[in-house]
């Protein structure tokens, strides 16, 4: 399928031995002006770019206290070196996390430390330097920021956010990554990530409708626009478009529907993705986030509701709030914003709906802890109510149920290998190698228990494993939505 | 990196997407189909007949289940399914077939 080799998954997970440089050529497309300059970016790499990015990297750490400590406290313990996705699918030792740090430290500590102003060499602090933007570029669209180091880092230091924050400084002096920065674009030009205009959204969905009808008899709504709505479902758009994306928005419309919520989707928030907070531009993270509480506000709607999208949960949980907050407008007897599986957690606690779990005993399921739920967010009132309430929702609907090995789940979750903006056709190399941990510790539950289905509630994990589990000799269509089990085990007519 | 058909040259962008729609021929889209040791057959066509008349309508590609049942009303519904369309455009049929009927990649989490 590819000119590399796709890493052997063994009897047990082996950390491999270090190889320098074999990752160094990945690199994914640069931005053109037309990408850039929509976003406030410079469209090519400025004259004076050296003054500029140590001036912007200034001006983070100012911004910033904890990048400022982040950057200072690094102990080189080691604790970090084996805990990365992509160190153990490539064992270049650039992508442990340390020497990811390191390849901005170096250059933070030459101009911001006395030590590195005196004495650069002795504390390895480094000039700005054409060779070390291009190494930044290369490594920093290495990492997918899922955070899985710093769980395991002594002082908690978090690569993403030094990953989010030299991608700021490389737009900042006109090098971005066109993936990213030309999906954010779109955003500001049609409202998704998808470029869907409201016409196709409607025809869409008008589509779902009429299929949901010939395989239920039932007339479930995709409402679009629908003033005086009580929820407005914020869903990623690949929601609308991929597979097995569509079958978990069957399932948040069934659900509503048996629960006799009114809902409505919006043309102008078609969109829970944020792929700013990728770059690290708060700028256009709020630009794309506004339109949300514009269309909460147009709409008048009561409560918010995130559909299965990862980084989005993390935006909304953790950042909507001061971000396009306050949200006084909406009913507070509901958490704000809400996740479609809490909502729908609390509404099998109820007795809302009718499931039957025979429906899904085809399937074995395991469920893949997303990074951005599982480290950055919560659901429910309780801690570890993010790894806890996806599965409830999954056993509530399902017979057979396994979960992949501790040390690869819920806090400890391995990144599906396409996260944080690499989710694009030039990095297949590092996101195919990126799965290795994941499809390392899937492999035993196939082996142990027969597992047949991956389910997911990640629009990015979903479509990186339907396209990277093939590479594993493992079937695209093992992963599924956790709205789509719910969605074969919902029983429509029982409830009318 | 420019595509050579017929004597004439046509601009796409580094992963063989035509940039300019308007330029887009039927030569064309074979020429790119041979690049992937891809033989264009009615099969394939019929996909990418439905993919520009959609776009022609919506400035978009259909989503996945859309085109799936284009296809399963127009050839049957043992062809209505993504397996189906997979056998046809290995690399997936919503970036692959769109490239070949010279419309831009999809984009997102797709």
């Amino acid at each position: 399928m590819a000119n590399f080799e796709t890493p052997a998954l063994r009897e047990y997970p082996v950390i491999p031995l270090i190889h320098a440089g074999v990752m160094a050529e990945s690199k994914p497309y640069v931005a053109k002006p037309e990408h850039q300059e929509p976003l406030g970016f410079p469209g090519k790499l400025v004259d004076n770019w050296e003054s500029v990015a140590v001036k912007k990297l200034g001006e983070l750490v100012d911004e910033s206290r904890a990048l400022r400590v982040f950057l200072d406290t690094c102990v080189k313990c080691g604790s970090c070196t084996d805990k990365c996705h992509y160190y153990l699918g490539t064992s270049d030792p650039k992508n442990m996390p340390v020497a990811r740090q390191d390849l901005l430290r170096s250059v933070y500590r030459r101009y911001y430390t006395l030590s590195g102003k005196l004495f650069p060499k002795l504390v390895g602090a480094r000039d700005m330097t054409k060779e070390v933007l291009d190494e930044w570029y290369s490594y920093f669209h290495q990492c997918s920021q899922c955070r899985r180091c710093s769980v395991f880092c002594p002082y908690g230091i978090d690569t993403a956010e030094v990953s989010m924050a030299a991608r700021d400084i490389m737009d900042a002096v006109g090098v971005g990554q066109k993936y990213s920065n030309e999906i954010i674009g779109k955003v500001f030009k049609i409202g998704n990530n998808l470029g869907l205009p409201e016409p196709a959204l409607r025809n869409t969905l008008d589509g779902l409708e009429e299929d949901v009808k010939d395989a239920t008899g039932v007339d479930v709504k995709f409402p679009l626009d629908e003033k005086g709505a009580e929820v407005l479902l914020i869903t990623p758009s690949a929601d609308f478009f991929a597979e097995p994306h569509i079958d978990g928005l069957i399932g948040y419309a069934k659900v509503f529907h048996q629960a006799g919520i009114r809902w409505t989707l919006s043309s102008h928030a078609s969109e829970a993705a944020n792929f700013s907070m990728f770059i690290g531009s708060h700028e256009n993270m709020h630009k794309v986030a506004i339109r949300i509480r514009e269309a909460a506000l147009d709409l008048g709607i009561k409560r918010i509701v995130v559909g299965e999208c990862g980084h989005a949960w993390r935006v909304a949980y953790s950042f909507w709030n001061t971000l396009i907050g306050p949200f006084n407008f909406l009913d507070p007897n509901y958490p704000v914003p809400q996740h479609i599986c809490e909502m729908t957690y609390d509404l099998i606690q109820r007795g809302a709906l009718t499931l039957d779990k025979s429906a899904n005993d085809d399937k074995i399921v395991t469920y893949h802890d997303s990074c951005n739920v599982a480290r950055a967010t919560r659901m429910g009132t309780m801690p570890g109510g993010q790894f806890v309430i996806p599965r409830a929702v999954i056993k509530a609907c399902v017979n057979k149920f396994h979960d992949m090995e501790p040390g690869s789940i819920n806090e400890s979750t391995f990144c599906c290998g396409g996260g944080g903006g690499l989710l694009t056709d030039d990095l297949m190399e590092i996101r195919v190698k990126g799965a290795q941990p994941r499809m390392q510790a899937l492999k035993h539950v196939v082996d142990d228990h027969g597992v047949n289905y991956l389910a997911a509630i990640c629009a990015i994990c979903k479509t990186q494993f339907a396209k990277v589990l093939p590479y594993y000799k493992y079937p695209m269509d093992m992963i599924g939505s956790v709205h789509g089990l719910v969605s074969n085990a919902i029983q429509l007519g029982t409830k009318e | 990196m420019p595509i050579v058909v017929n004597g004439q040259s046509f601009e796409t962008d580094e992963e063989g997407y035509l940039t300019n729609r308007n330029d887009w021929n039927e030569d064309l889209a074979k020429e790119m189909a041979k690049v992937d040791n891809c033989a264009l057959s009615d099969s394939h066509w019929e996909v990418i007949n439905f993919l520009r008349e959609y776009y022609d309508e919506y400035q978009i590609a259909p989503a996945v289940r859309v085109l799936t049942k284009a296809i399963g009303k127009k050839l049957g519904p043992d062809k209505g399914n993504s397996k189906y369309l997979y056998e046809l455009f290995p690399y997936g049929p919503a970036k692959q077939a769109c490239k070949y009927a010279g419309l831009p990649k999809p984009t997102g989490c797709v």
